[in-house]
């Protein structure tokens, strides 16, 4: 699992890769959303175009740490989900809870 | 295929680092019966996530405790059983993640997943204690 952070403006982007699964995985977004929050990171996108696994584990993360965003007075959106992202979040009904973007200019956009 | 049954069994310690080793070899039993992309999958996340409850809740990590594996390989089919030596669990009483309450919860999803992907499921509590879980994917008649 590796994640990449970029800045535009206000905007952190998280681009994610490889495997998000119970233990490194999840702590990885865990770690690098939070320590965004302790900077006053308030606008935050996961790019999960290039996670080519996750788990169950990996799901309730994302739900955290949407929880955590949310409950810091931030707001989380998810772009470029894979078919099996997006199959995982739908039939948890977790589809209804996130915002999500097919571009990175719309999820940018949604911010303002 | 041959029309006989042929079965494969591995017997791993209780630990979260084997959990890639099952899934590889799930893929290659999977990829080997000529399961479709989806197919594969959901079998591979369906043994991940069995695995993942044996080691963690059934075994708590004890490493000294094992987890039995067995793929069962028949032209129609593919059953799978995860055995664990834990103090079992009743999984009708585990709460539906789809209930509004549950939603945002960050656990509790992976049995849910499992009973999605498979076409049969069941949780047989063990004489000598513990859970297996019995899953069958059908492969699909062409």
């Amino acid at each position: 699992m590796k994640i990449e952070v970029r800045a535009i403006g206000d905007i952190h982007i998280l681009d994610c890769s490889g495997r998000i699964t119970l233990g490194e995985g999840t702590m990885a977004v865990r770690n690098t959303v939070r320590d965004i929050l302790k900077n006053d990171g308030k606008k935050i996108i996961l790019n999960l175009a290039d996670v080519n696994y996750i788990d169950s584990s990996g799901i309730g993360e994302l739900v955290s740490t949407y929880t955590t965003v949310t409950n810091n007075g931030g707001q989380l959106k998810l772009l470029n989900l894979t078919k099996k992202i997006r199959e995982l979040l739908a039939i948890t009904k977790l589809l209804t809870v996130f915002q999500v973007f097919e571009d990175e200019k719309s999820a940018i956009a949604s911010f303002s | 295929m041959d029309k006989i049954s042929n079965e494969i069994e591995v017997i791993i310690n209780s630990a979260l680092g084997n959990l890639d080793l099952i899934q590889t070899l799930t893929d290659c039993i999977t990829d080997f019966m000529k399961f479709d992309e989806d197919s594969v999958h959901q079998i591979g996340m369906s043994v991940r996530e069995s695995v993942t409850n044996a080691i963690q809740h059934g075994n708590k990590l004890d490493k000294s405790k094992k987890v039995d594996i067995s793929f069962v390989m028949s032209p129609d089919r593919l059953c799978i059983s995860v055995r664990d030596e834990g103090n079992g669990f009743q999984a009708d009483k585990i709460p539906s993640p789809l209930e509004d309450e549950n939603i945002l919860k960050p656990s509790g999803r992976g049995i849910f997943y499992i009973r999605t992907f498979m076409d049969e499921v069941e949780f047989r509590s063990l004489p000598e204690g513990g859970i297996e879980v019995h899953m069958v994917k059908k492969v699909p008649s062409n």
